[in-house]
Order: structure tokens, then C-alpha cells, then sequence
């Protein structure tokens, strides 16, 4: 019922499960729903009870709804964090066919059966019975809320921030801090949860510096947000603290506005030189006998919702506390005109003076009628038992600082005595101070003192000069508390509503020896529910620690980890799907590619042509053999520029190539390339390829694509930490140059074209290299081949790229020639038995790709002597070998694995593995490169590849790698 | 014979403008890594570079030209032929066209970049002159602010299309909160 609407702005209409509801601006869907009548707001996870709000905050553990329908429908959303607006959709959730009627709460009739480790002890056999039967009927009765299936549409943002003073929570202490902190002069981010600053001074019937709290909080926000070196950012709960001072905080930007393409949330990674948390603290419940009637709720939130939305939670309120501050709740209500039922004191020595209620010290409530909202509150007093007409219960078992953000990086929080609840430990994350009511600070006057205290030591650690700011004055009452977790009865009395632990599981948790905290939480599912027990954990570790004769401090809590409240992880990926998921890599042939419908595959980051189909070509394979045949019988063009280029120069270029390849490179003559076998520290092949010599001290590396990093990576360390005293510079210009290869018998003809000075072969022999002169450019021509014919790559820089692909390829078709692809490339080179990465794939040495001879023996490089170990000389090792199909079935697949003729294909009998395979036009077969124990050994040996994932049995031969031109005659030609 | 057509590395992507921000390519020809060999006096590698050697996160400038830390011991030269004698102190490589190079110009460049960078980018922090290599978004990027509110970002060249994209929704999202 709707008090007051002082306090809210314009009517708005939202639904509820269909049904039209009036709200008013500034409420949230609890409020609008509270102001309506409406308590029930959903159903309990495991027993399905039905369940009315019991928070006014993110801690809510029972009023989760889903918002929106369809592929924006949002689930487990808390309907006392979610603002109403005009249009807006809400659902309740965990019931079927409707929240009032619910099929499941059958569950709750069985409940003698389902207590704490029921299913651990019932599922266990017969053993068959769980992966068909048991977990797809408790997959089905699971689950929280629903997702519905689609693509998410909605937009989410993340950002960096960065701050000398991060303030959590702005409520007296935080509003403190931040004004001192920005009156200092330091850049502040005042961080808040709630969509309106200020925190229980919203909630709270009190003075501050003789104005309303409320209106007190508004003038600090106005002045704070004036201020230039202060960003306020309301709606934004700061979820986790991280090393270095960085902070997670999750902003909900549009949840309170219809949905547009604005972002829905962003997450932010905040670095601050400080924090000061002021998170405040939770109030807690009272174990009782059906405490969880739609209608019970917490003193705290009842008292917020009269004095800051104007909304009543019941007509007749009963309010139960074992401390002082319940005490405010009934004056609050009485004041504003709800019938008081009862005050219920557990302490027989509280004082309330003379109020115009009934009060009732030394009283416990003992349980609660009313199965969908609350009728009756059944009290006890010493042997009376007697009832109270109430439909709304306000407990109050005191209140646990918020210390999650403190226990982030391991620290443990410390109990005090004298308020019954934990407090932070000081330092526990390294530049964060908690002050205020999460630091045990529960009057707002030590709140106000604490938070400008804390600032104030913040502004001196920084350097920055303390300002004169007053301390305002405001209410100093003490906090006068007596425990009370539990009040003993028969019935079921929760602790954790959300995952419907009682205090009974606790108790059983501990006969069954589950006495850790750690233990119990898993064994009865406390505080794993999606409120992370923000309720419950205090609670359910005192009766716990009741249980086993243990205090509370002995007994613990369990791990706080991040985040505090719920993130999607939509919000933390922002962005990073579709395009956004990595960065595209393009060469400059990509768009001409693509035009003649060029299938593009990734390698790494890069895109690259898999073939250039052709009209009448049906299959990938007719374009590739076609490929293959310019390259055999004319010219193909290929762009190679994702090879990573290196160009390294200084006085002691040479040193370090000796060092790093395993051949010699210093008295390599200028004007000439050679190929470089790059070996790990442990004598693995890391990678291979090319490197030219341009000048006297200047040489251009070439690595493969894939390799191209790691082997930049490799260089940086080499001259970083091996040989810091060498002079020498790398600098990757892979990006600088587009380079083709151009290859097949008429490679010079079609150059000759295009170069201002014509080649011959004395000039420019197999591994030459230079500048040239291309259509007008200046470039690089390299003689290198991959595919064993006559070839060459010409580089250009890479604006005319693009250019020059063109150029090259037209070129090439009027010569019976074409462009080629990765397909072409792949089986041009298993033709000639030259290695990639599929060979050198990082278990595989120099003498298993047969090419021990390589690792000069007149220098040291790295990876030599580990790559002389016996074992990695064995000749019994994997070594490459050729593959040739002999049998019926000629068809080879990468991946299978080699045996003997006659011997079971298991894995005792494995003889080696298939690597690269391809349809081989030269061959006419399939051909395969593979590593077989002793393989060049083995050369015309029958074996038997087999394929147990394709189900595929090929009779092969083992054959020489080198499938064409082994004299390697073409090349030179 | 024709001449090959020079392509820059964001045709046909930029200019573009989202709210108060502008992203357009600029031509800072010619682009030069310059790595100093040990021993290279700072003073005789001022003379040739005609400004002195940056510090780390630092750029420095001749007119137009601007040298721009890009790392461990390297900078990049930039709209400026590099003298002919810097070889024989230098590691000199010609990077012109390994860059995709563009500005970000209007205000909140920085709170666009926040969105992708994760270095203090605001302007009390990240002075005019600065330069940082960070990532911008997955991209390895050389980012220098300009002016007041002009940032220059430079990636790989191959990357252009997914920076365009990356800043397009950076700047989206600053525009839809105002």
C-alpha cells in the first residue's frame, strides 16, 4: 500500500505476469508490487514454497524474476534491484503452470525425504541408473530461471577507469570520503549500487547536520557532482578486488529504460591508487518455524520501503529483533501511520520505553501462518504461547558488515563479540581501508567519522594536503545486541532461502561429520545459491558451530570470492563476438580473392585463399588439381606475405643467426638465401624457413605464419637474456611487404614481364636474392621454392600489393597459368616432402624429419646438445617417411596411424602416425607424409594405416617423402 | 610499363563520425623503425634524426615530423625521409607501409579509448605527447596523443578492417551514454 509519494515521481505501467500494474519513477519492481498488495513474488528452488520479497536489496534472495521476453528476456533478475518504467515486462519464475498454482511444490510434501545429502545417498545406485535415468529428471526439475535458447541481441560495453580514490558504497561514510578526497583536489570514483546515492540515509527517519538525512545526501551528491575530478557512477556494484589495485564493477546502464542499441550493462576494470570501502552492512534473519512466508521480511527493508518509496509492506506489522535497531522500524511504521501488531524483543532486559504498542521483551516468535501470505505470528513467552494478526513479520537478527570486497585476495574476516558479526581485517587487500558500517561502525555518526577519517589518511598517503571539511552531526545511538540465530522448534526454520537450506540440514550436515564450514556449505548447498548466502552464511556457521560445541570465530566463514553479485557473462566479454571476437588479419590480395569467390581459411589470425574455384568446377579438389597443374606445367601465383618476415641487422647480425639456426649464416655470401632449421633449447624443431642476406650486415628471416611470434618472441630473448652484449636489431616487417610467390617452368618469362631488368639463370641461380625493380616500385626478389619447380617471390611494399596480385595473376592466365591457393600450396609441397608445422608439430626433432645433418657441427646453436641426446638419436624413433596407398583402398586420411600388416591395431602395436595426405595429380594416387619407428629403414615395407575415428583400413607403402623430381632438377631450371 | 596503384590500408573503411568523434586515416609517409646500435651517442642521433630520441612512452617532433617511442630501444620515424647517415648508428627499416595509421579527433576520444585500451588514458594522465604501445583490443597498438583531444593509433596494417570496426563500437557506446 502507498503511503506517501513524496518520495517517487510520475505513474508508470509495467506488468507482472501478465497482469497491469501501477508503479511510480524511482521505484523498483518490489516497491511497485509491495504498493499493489502484491507479496508473493516467486517460488523457493528446491521446495517451490512460495515466497514474498524479503530485502530491499541486491542481497534478495527469494524475488527473482525474469525481465523482458523472447531473446531479450533477462532471468534472475532481483525484482528489488530492478527500477519499473513505463512498458516494462516482468515474470516470476520457478513455478508452473502459474505462481500461484505450482505442480512442483509437491517437492515441499516430501520434503521428510529431500533434507541434506538426499541425493548424494540416493542417486548412488544402481550405478547405470544416473547418466540415463537420474540426471536428465534432475536436469529437467534444475535450474534457475531460464535463458531462452536465442542469440543474445542486447549490447554490452566494458571500459577501463582509473582513480587515486575508489569509494565503494555512498552511503555517510562513502559521501565522507568522497568529499574529502575530491576537496583534496584527487581524482574520485564514487561508486553505488542503487540507482539513487546515498545509501540507508534514504531509508533512515534521522537528521544529519539538522537537515533530513535524505535531503542531507542529496546536497553532497549535488556538490560532488560539480566537481570535475569526481565521476559518480550510480547503478554500479563494485564485485571484486583484484591485485594491483584493480577493481571489477559491473554498471547497469539501460536496465532501468525501454531496450535501445545502447549497451544493457558494462563492466569496468577500475585501478585506483586507494579504495575506501563503504559497503555497508546486511541485516539477517531469525531462524524460526516458516520464516519464510510471503509477508516476512526483514526489519531493515520494511523500514525502507515506508520512509524512502512510501510504500507500506502490510497493514498490521509484527516486528521481531534481538537489537536496538528493530526498535526503529516500529517507531518508523507507527509513525507513518501502519498499524504496530507487536514489537517482540528476544531480550528480556531490552529497552523501548513508553511506546503506543505492544511490546513483548523476553518473547520469541515461534512460527507463522498463512501459506501464500502471512496470517498469524504465533509468539512465544516463557511457558505462554499466544498469537498476533499480522500480515506482515519484520525480523531483525542483526546486522553483518558487508566484508566481501576485504576477503577477496584470501584475507579472513575477524569476529566481535560485542556486535555478534564479523569485521574486516585490516590490510586484508592492500590499499583498501573499510570504514563505516561494513567496518562495525553502525551509527551514523561513526559513519560519517570513519569515512573522513579514512579519506583523510588516503589524501596524506598521496601527497595531497588535507582540506578543512566539518564533520556533520548526526545520530550516535549505540548498537545493543543480544544473539540470537535460531529459535528451537520442531518445524522447518531456513537460513538460506534461497536454496532452501533449514536449519535441521545444518545440524544433520553435522552428525554426518561434515563439521568444516567448507563441508557443511557443500553437503547442504548453503549460501551456493546465486545470493551467494548474503543472508545466510552467518547464520548457518553459528548453528553449525552450535552443533559441533565450537564458537563462532573456531568454526569460520566459508571463502568470499568475486564476483559480490551476479555478472553475465555477456558483460564480461563484451564485444568479443562476431568480428569483435579476434582481430582480422587481411592480405593485400584478400578483396580480389574474395571477389572471384575465393573460400578463405584462417591461418592464425590471417585469412588466406583455400582455392579459386572456376565455372564447371564442382569440387573443392577439381580447382586444386587444376591449381597444382599451373604450377607443375606453367606458373601459379600465391600470396606468401603471411610469412613472417625479420629484418635483422648490426655489427653481429651473423652471431646471432649461427646461434639460432642450426645451419651457418655468417658466411652465407650477400645476395644469397638459405634455408634455416630453428631448434628449441630442448632440440625440438620450433620452426623453419628461409634467410637472405641483403648486405654485409643486414638479413631478411623468414619464418612460417604460424610460427611467426614465437619466433620474434625467440629472437627477444635470445638477445635479452643470452647474449644482452651482441649488437644487433630485429624488427618484424612482415607487415611492410606484400610478397607473391610466382612458380612452374614459365616463373621467369612471366617476371621478365614485370621487371625492369630482365633474369637469366647465371645471374639470378637457385637462392639468389636482391632488389629489382618492379612495374616501377622498388622490391625484393627472392629464387625459393616450396613446390620444387622454378620459382620465385617477389616482394613489394605492401600499398601496391594489391597492385601487383592483379598484375601478376592476369599475367599468369594469359601464360595457361592462374592464381593458386593453400590446397595447391599443401599438395605442391607434400609432393616434394617439404615439412610445415603439421610435421614439425613439436615433439619431432632434426633426425626425425632427416635432418640431423643440418645442425652444423663447427658452432654452437641452441638446441644442439639437447638434440644429441641418445634418446633423440634413436633410430628406432618416429622418423618421416613417405606414404603411398598399394592396396584396394586408396584413400589416406592425417591423423591415422601406422602398424605392421598382420599385427591388431592397438595401440601396443603402433608403429607411427600419418601427418599431411593429399591427392597427388603427379602420382595419381593419394600420398601421405607420416613418422614410422625407424622409417627410412623401412623403405618398401607393405604396413597398414588405420583410421579408427574415420573407420578407414589402407594397405600402404612406405616410400621415400620426396614424391617428384627427387634428382631436384626443376628447381634449378 | 604502368606504374603499380598504391592502396592505403584504410580505403574505403575511414572517415568515419559516431556522436562528437572522428576516425580518419592519415598519411604519415614515410614510416621508419629506428633502432639504435650501441654506442650511438644521443646528441649524434639527434643531429640525424633532427629531434632528440624519444623516451619510453614519450614522442617527440620536428615540424611535421615526429618520432615516436615504439618499444625496447626503437622509435618510429614519421613523416620524415630519415638522413642518409642514421645507417651507420641505426638499425634503419622502412615501415611505411606497415601501418595502418589513423586520428582520433572530437571530444571523449579518451573515454572511447577506454573502452579498448587498459592504460590511463585520461587526459591529466596521458599528456600531449605521450605514446604508448598497449593493446587495443586483441591488436598490438602504438597509440599518441596529438593535441587537446587528438589521439594518433597505429596497428598492423592487415588489421585496418578490425580497427575500424573496434573503434566503431567504442565510439558507439561513448555516443549512447550522451
Amino acid at each position: 500500500m502507498r503511503l506517501s509519494d513524496k518520495n517517487v515521481g510520475d505513474v508508470v505501467r509495467f506488468r507482472f505476469d501478465g497482469v497491469g500494474y501501477n508503479g511510480r519513477v524511482g521505484d523498483t519492481v518490489a516497491s511497485a508490487l509491495l504498493a499493489n498488495g502484491v507479496h508473493l513474488m516467486g517460488r523457493s528452488f528446491k521446495y517451490h514454497r512460495p515466497r514474498g520479497v524479503l530485502t530491499a536489496g541486491s542481497e534478495e534472495p527469494n524475488a527473482l524474476i525474469t525481465v523482458g521476453r523472447g531473446a531479450h528476456a533477462e532471468p534472475n533478475v532481483r525484482a528489488t534491484v530492478q527500477e519499473v518504467y513505463d512498458g516494462l515486462e516482468v515474470f516470476s519464475q520457478s513455478a508452473w503452470p502459474s505462481l500461484k498454482f505450482d505442480a512442483m511444490a509437491v517437492n515441499d510434501l516430501a520434503a521428510p525425504f529431500l533434507v541434506a545429502g538426499f541425493y548424494y545417498k540416493t542417486f548412488m545406485w544402481p550405478k547405470a541408473f544416473w547418466e540415463k535415468v537420474y540426471e536428465p529428471v534432475i536436469r529437467r526439475a534444475a535450474g534457475l530461471g531460464a535463458l531462452s535458447g536465442k542469440h543474445n541481441p542486447d549490447t554490452y560495453d566494458k571500459a577501463f577507469a582509473f582513480c587515486d580514490l575508489l569509494v565503494v558504497g555512498s552511503g555517510p561514510a562513502g559521501l565522507m570520503a568522497a568529499t574529502v578526497a575530491a576537496e583534496a583536489g584527487l581524482d574520485v570514483i564514487l561508486c553505488d549500487e542503487d540507482a539513487r546515492m546515498g545509501g540507508r540515509l534514504l531509508a533512515e527517519v534521522e537528521d544529519v547536520d539538522g537537515l533530513p538525512a535524505a535531503e542531507w545526501a542529496a546536497a553532497q551528491i549535488e556538490k560532488l557532482a560539480a566537481m570535475p575530478n569526481v565521476r559518480l557512477m550510480t547503478r554500479t556494484t563494485v564485485t571484486g578486488a583484484y591485485d594491483g589495485g584493480v577493481f571489477g564493477a559491473l554498471e547497469r546502464v539501460t536496465h532501468h529504460v525501454p531496450r535501445s542499441a545502447a549497451p544493457i550493462e558494462c563492466f569496468w576494470r577500475i585501478t585506483a591508487r586507494r579504495a575506501v570501502l563503504c559497503a555497508g552492512a546486511l541485516e539477517r534473519p531469525i531462524a524460526f518455524e516458516n520464516n519464510d512466508r510471503p509477508g516476512v521480511m526483514m526489519a531493515g527493508a520494511v523500514r525502507a520501503y515506508v520512509n524512502r518509496w512510501g510504500v507500506a509492506a502490510g497493514q498490521s506489522v509484527v516486528v521481531f529483533g534481538n537489537n536496538d535497531d528493530a526498535h526503529r522500524t516500529a517507531r518508523d511504521l507507527h509513525g507513518a501511520g501502519v498499524t504496530v501488531a507487536a514489537l517482540i524483543d528476544s531480550r528480556a532486559d531490552a529497552e523501548v520505553g513508553d511506546v503506543p504498542y505492544p511490546v513483548h521483551r523476553g518473547a520469541h516468535v515461534v512460527g507463522t501462518k498463512g501459506r501464500m501470505a502471512l496470517r498469524e505470528v504465533m509468539v512465544r513467552k516463557g511457558a505462554a504461547e499466544f498469537s498476533v494478526r499480522a500480515d506482515c513479520l519484520a525480523m531483525s537478527g542483526g546486522w553483518n558488515p558487508t566484508v566481501h570486497l576485504t576477503c577477496h585476495m584470501n584475507g579472513r574476516p575477524q569476529w566481535r563479540e560485542d556486535i555478534a558479526a564479523f569485521v574486516p581485517t585490516p590490510n586484508a587487500v592492500p590499499t583498501l581501508e573499510a570504514v563505516g558500517a561494513c567496518n562495525g561502525a553502525f551509527s551514523t555518526a561513526a559513519c560519517l567519522a570513519e569515512g573522513m577519517a579514512a579519506a583523510e589518511r588516503v589524501v596524506e598517503a598521496l601527497g595531497a594536503k588535507v582540506p578543512e571539511v566539518a564533520l556533520p552531526e548526526a545520530e550516535d545511538a549505540p548498537y545493543n545486541i543480544l544473539p540470537l540465530w535460531a529459535v528451537a522448534g520442531k518445524g522447518r526454520a531456513w537460513l538460506d532461502f534461497q536454496n532452501d537450506v533449514s536449519v535441521k540440514d545444518v545440524k544433520q550436515a553435522a552428525v554426518e561429520n561434515f563439521r568444516s564450514v567448507e563441508h557443511m556449505k557443500r553437503y547442504t548447498t548453503q549460501g551456493m545459491a546465486t545470493d551467494q548466502g548474503k543472508n545466510s552464511n552467518v547464520g548457518a556457521l553459528a548453528v553449525l558451530a552450535d552443533a559441533t560445541g565450537r564458537g563462532i570465530p573456531e568454526t569460520g566463514v566459508t571463502t568470499f570470492r568475486p564476483p559480490y553479485s551476479p555478472v553475465a557473462i555477456a558483460a564480461l566479454g563484451a564485444g568479443a563476438q562476431g568480428k569483435g571476437f579476434a582481430p582480422e588479419r587481411l592480405t593485400t590480395s584478400h578483396k580480389q580473392s574474395v571477389e572471384v569467390g575465393a573460400p578463405m581459411i584462417e591461418a592464425g589470425l590471417w585469412y588466406r585463399p583455400s582455392y579459386f574455384p572456376r565455372s564447371g568446377e564442382s569440387t573443392w579438389r577439381q580447382s586444386c588439381d587444376r591449381e597444382v597443374g599451373y604450377v607443375r606445367r606453367s606458373v601459379g601465383v600465391c600470396d606468401v606475405s603471411t610469412l613472417g618476415k625479420i629484418d635483422i641487422q648490426g655489427p653481429d647480425a651473423g652471431k646471432l643467426l649461427d646461434f639460432v639456426y642450426t645451419g651457418m649464416f655468417s658466411t652465407l655470401k650477400e645476395g644469397r638465401v638459405r634455408y634455416g632449421l630453428m631448434l628449441r633449447e630442448d632440440g625440438t624443431v620450433m620452426d623453419d624457413g628461409t634467410c637472405a642476406r641483403m648486405g654485409a650486415e643486414h638479413y631478411v628471416m623468414t619464418t612460417t605464419t604460424a610460427a611467426a611470434g614465437d619466433v620474434m618472441r625467440h629472437l627477444e630473448f635470445v638477445c635479452q637474456m643470452l647474449h644482452p652484449e651482441w649488437d644487433v636489431a630485429f624488427t618484424s616487417v612482415t607487415e611492410q611487404w606484400a610478397q607473391f610467390a610466382v612458380a612452374g617452368p614459365k616463373s621467369r618469362e612471366l617476371l621478365n614481364g614485370v621487371l625492369e631488368t630482365a633474369l637469366n639463370n647465371d645471374d639470378w641461380p637457385f637462392m639468389a636474392c636482391g632488389e629489382v625493380s618492379v612495374l616501377g616500385v622498388a622490391g625484393r626478389l627472392f629464387r625459393i621454392s616450396f613446390s620444387g619447380e622454378h620459382a620465385y617471390e617477389v616482394a613489394v611494399p605492401a600499398r601496391y600489393g594489391a597492385a601487383l596480385f592483379a598484375e601478376l595473376v592476369r599475367r599468369a592466365e594469359a601464360m595457361e597459368g592462374g592464381a593458386y591457393g593453400m590446397e595447391a600450396l599443401n599438395v605442391l609441397r607434400i609432393e616434394k616432402g617439404h615439412i610445415t608445422h603439421s610435421e614439425i608439430h613439436g615433439r619431432v626433432t632434426a633426425f626425425d624429419v632427416g635432418m640431423e645433418r643440418m645442425i652444423s657441427p663447427k658452432k654452437d646453436c641452441v638446441g644442439k646438445v639437447l638434440a644429441a641426446r641418445e634418446g633423440l638419436v634413436d633410430p628406432m624413433r618416429e622418423r618421416m617417411v613417405g606414404l603411398r596407398p598399394v592396396g584396394a583402398v586408396k584413400s589416406l586420411s592425417a591423423g591415422a596411424h601406422v602398424f605392421e600388416a598382420r599385427a591388431a591395431h592397438v595401440h601396443a602395436n603402433d608403429q607411427g602416425y600419418v601427418t599431411s595426405v593429399c591427392f597427388s595429380p603427379a602420382v595419381g594416387t593419394m600420398i601421405g607424409l607420416g613418422f614410422v619407428k625407424n622409417g627410412p629403414a623401412r623403405m618398401g615395407e607393405r604396413m597398414v594405416v588405420r583410421d579408427h575415428v574415420r573407420d578407414l583400413t589402407v594397405e600402404v607403402e612406405i616410400c621415400s617423402p620426396v614424391f617428384v623430381d627427387p634428382e631436384g632438377v626443376r628447381v634449378r631450371g | 610499363m604502368d606504374k603499380l596503384q598504391a592502396v592505403s590500408p584504410c580505403a574505403g573503411l575511414l572517415p568515419i563520425t559516431i556522436g562528437a568523434l572522428t576516425v580518419e586515416e592519415v598519411d604519415m609517409w614515410p614510416i621508419t623503425s629506428v633502432t639504435p646500435f650501441s654506442g650511438a651517442s644521443g646528441s649524434v642521433l639527434g643531429r640525424a634524426l633532427g629531434m632528440p630520441f624519444p623516451a619510453p612512452l614519450q614522442s617527440t617532433t620536428d615540424g611535421d615530423a615526429r618520432l615516436v617511442w615504439a618499444g625496447r630501444g626503437e622509435a618510429l620515424l614519421m613523416g620524415a625521409v630519415p638522413d642518409a647517415n642514421l645507417g651507420a648508428y641505426a638499425a634503419v627499416v622502412d615501415q611505411s607501409d606497415a601501418w595502418a595509421v589513423v586520428t582520433l579527433t572530437g571530444t571523449g576520444g579518451a573515454d572511447a579509448l577506454a573502452r579498448l585500451v587498459p592504460v590511463d588514458m585520461r587526459l591529466s594522465a596521458f599528456g600531449v605527447g605521450a605514446s604508448v604501445r598497449s593493446q587495443l583490443g586483441h591488436m598490438n597498438a602504438s597509440i599518441t596523443r596529438l593535441d587537446g583531444d587528438t589521439f594518433m593509433i597505429a596497428v598492423f596494417r592487415s588489421m585496418a578492417g578490425t580497427l575500424v570496426h573496434d573503434l566503431a563500437r567504442a565510439l558507439e557506446a561513448v555516443a549512447a551514454r550522451g
